[in-house]
């Protein structure tokens, strides 16, 4: 391409390509974008990937140790893993696994417990597996109660991402409304509407969540709890979205297009749809990414308190509880990997959100 | 400057009755009492109380009042009395229970705040000064992780690596038999050895956010005129860093200063918990799960009291510093 012809692609272009070409530099946001493309599928399709269900008791297999699947077996070899040995430490009465020589060969497409395809019929289809009486193939290890930590971990995913998601789209729509009447109708609305908003930034976070979730009772129906977290997360984070559209909303109004329409007659609810709202999507997609971090982080904190979800939901939360005291940490750190799962996609939401507002921004390189 | 001072203390008083009415009401939200709660926990015990016992407890606690009679009695021993009513659980005024942790708290929040203070400003001016430097790379990553990662998994994390790798006595504020011991050398070293990790956990959540912010005020400052201006004028970096984009870029700290002032009272609820140390937070929690009616409301009303206050202080605060407040 000639440097005319680039130029001239630069200036017909849409303002979506020139923001698809400037978040596509954003190299680390686009690798995000694809791990939480990767980690939502993989939640979605949780029964299959997952090798077990993950409410499945195996009494002889506690605290079994992550699971390596081996490839290399002098050269390249299907994948297999070792049989273990159950024993028990005569001294300390603890039971401990070895590995002895015997392999098991990983199994693609077996058969095991079923599942319904969402809601369409059932399945008993498993990504992958092994056959053995005695032993199940444990990637990530089991917890106290012989659980597979893996298949509880995709499981989990379902629940916890998408409360992260649940949650911003409450906050969304109560941001978004109480945002747009104050930056656009100001004067005494937007006073009240400020005085609420401190007023909700004046109560402290943590209490206030731990004290909303405190009064859930522990006897209601699962769903209708999460349902509730993410209505408590939203509740208190709505605020920092209307505080992003209500600036843009200001600024915006006195620009001369604005006042365009309004000379032309065009009503008020057509300014602000057609006019006003698409010249800040950008600012709220990349504000409700960066919002939903929060969600999973606040969904986190509050079930791994005791306060949130409960078993048997099976959340990344949930999942942490079983590592709160020190002596299960020492004696299974595998237990923590459903944190560095928050880790993991914490982080990518917030890398997402960055690339996304640098990209939105049009004053940016 | 007056007229801003006395506004934002009038505008403080209505907020200040609703954040008190709430806290009263979040506590009341729960279906059940602090009776039910009881109860459920003596038959566990294998205790049976007959109805008219449960009836009669109730009574004496004032739970059958309806809820309007019970927080105008609530506040108003509180305004005049200074009296915060009874735990439940503890059977003891819930002043002194708060009395009894706030010391110990107030010491580990208010040192890592200033670590992270410490920390973060000095880290977050080089590192918009020398933007893309390795130094700056380094500090963007710890900030990143520094704030992806949730506190209790920090805390948890390095109660592990020091049990398992480092063989160290950890959680709580000192071992079991200094519990009881008078204040000795050994004790305070004993302490200075449980006390690292609460503090590097909470120093690290809020030094990570703090950088960012630093930094991108920072870099918005400095490419504006008055740096250049300063420059030409032949003061030297440190000068002109310190002395004027430094200043503008601290009034976000300055407007959020106040929220320091809560979060020095609870000190960190879940990494307390974890860690379990002997703070405000680990009861605040104890008292929401059992329903302790007045602990927990005391304590919400002092935390959003302390809210309201931080956030009145930081907007005096800001009038002061920042002129363009002040006249705009």
């Amino acid at each position: 391409m000639t440097d005319t012809s680039r130029a001239e692609s630069h200036f017909t272009a849409s303002a979506r390509t020139l923001m698809w070409r400037r978040f596509r530099k954003h190299r680390l946001a686009v690798v995000s974008l694809v791990f939480l493309v990767a980690c939502y599928l993989a939640a979605l399709f949780a029964p299959f990937l997952a090798p077990y269900p993950p409410d499945k008791i195996e009494k002889l297999q506690t605290f079994v140790p992550p699971q390596m699947v081996h490839i290399w077996d002098g050269g390249p070899a299907w994948p297999f893993v070792y049989e273990l040995k159950r024993t028990r430490n005569a001294e300390t009465a603890r039971v401990t696994y070895e590995q002895t020589d015997k392999k098991i060969p990983v199994q693609f497409f077996v058969r095991g417990a079923e599942w319904s395809v969402f809601g369409l019929g059932t399945s008993d289809l498993h990504l992958f597996g092994i056959e053995a009486k005695k032993q199940k193939l444990n990637l990530l290890g089991t917890d106290s109660l012989g659980q597979d930590v893996f298949s509880r971990l995709l499981y989990g995913a379902r629940v916890t991402l998408s409360a992260g998601l649940v949650g911003v789209a409450f906050a969304f729509v109560l941001g978004l409304t109480m945002g747009a009447i104050s930056g656009y109708y100001g004067g005494r609305v937007d006073t009240a509407i400020q005085r609420l908003m401190e007023f909700i930034r004046s109560v402290p976070t943590i209490p206030l969540w731990m004290g909303l979730a405190a009064a859930l009772p522990i006897e209601w129906d699962p769903l209708f709890v999460y349902v509730l977290i993410t209505l408590i997360l939203a509740l208190i984070s709505w605020t920092s979205l209307a505080r992003v559209v209500r600036g843009r909303f200001l600024s915006l109004k006195s620009e001369d297009y604005v006042l365009a329409a309004r000379l032309s007659g065009a009503s008020q609810t057509r300014i602000i749809t057609r006019h006003m709202l698409p010249a800040m999507t950008s600012y709220i997609i990349a504000a409700m990414t960066l919002a939903v971090p929060e969600m999973i982080l606040g969904e986190t904190a509050l079930s791994f308190l005791g306060l949130g979800l409960r078993p048997p939901v099976v959340s990344w939360g949930v999942l942490l509880q079983d590592a709160q005291n020190l002596r299960s940490v020492a004696l299974a750190p595998w237990l923590l990997t459903p944190g560095l799962a928050v880790v993991l996609v914490v982080l990518a939401f917030n890398f997402l959100g960055d690339g996304l507002r640098d990209a939105a921004d049009p004053y940016g390189q | 400057m007056l007229r801003i001072i006395l506004t934002r203390c009038l505008w403080a008083i209505p907020t200040l009755i609703v954040v008190s009415f709430i806290s009263f009401v979040i506590i009341q939200l729960p279906p059940g009492d602090y009776v039910t709660a009881y109860v459920a926990e003596l038959r566990r015990g294998g205790e049976y109380l007959t109805d008219t016992q449960v009836e009669l407890m109730r009574q004496d606690f004032g739970l059958r009042d309806p809820i309007l009679w019970q927080y105008a009695r609530w506040i108003t021993k509180i305004l005049l009395h200074g009296d915060f009513g009874q735990s439940f659980h503890y059977n003891a005024p819930v002043s002194s229970l708060i009395w009894d942790r706030l010391g110990l708290t107030l010491l580990l929040s208010t040192i890592s705040l200033v670590f992270t203070w410490g920390i973060a400003i000095p880290i977050g001016v080089y590192s918009a000064t020398r933007q893309y430097s390795v130094v700056d790379y380094v500090v963007t990553i710890f900030g990143f992780v520094g704030k992806g990662i949730p506190e209790f998994l920090l805390a948890l994390i390095l109660m592990w690596v020091g049990f398992s790798w480092l063989n160290m006595d950890v959680g709580g504020l000192m071992s079991p038999e200094f519990d009881t011991a008078p204040w000795s050398i050994a004790k305070a070293l004993n302490v200075l050895e449980h006390v690292w990790i609460p503090i590097v956990v909470l120093a690290t959540s809020g030094a990570a956010g703090l950088i960012r912010v630093m930094r991108a005020n920072m870099l918005d400052e400095l490419g504006k005129p008055y740096v250049e201006t300063a420059y030409a004028q032949g003061f030297s970096e440190r000068q002109v860093v310190w002395n004027y984009p430094v200043r503008v870029a601290l009034n976000p700290f300055i407007s959020t200063v106040g929220w320091a002032l809560p979060a020095l009272f609870s000190g960190d609820v879940i990494t307390a918990v974890v860690l379990n140390l002997p703070t405000t937070g680990p009861l605040l929690l104890q008292a929401l799960k059992m329903q302790d009616m007045y602990l927990a409301g005391g304590f919400i009303l002092i935390l959003s009291t302390f809210t309201v206050v931080g956030t009145l202080l930081s907007d005096i605060l800001l009038a002061w510093s920042d002129p363009r407040v002040r006249l705009g």
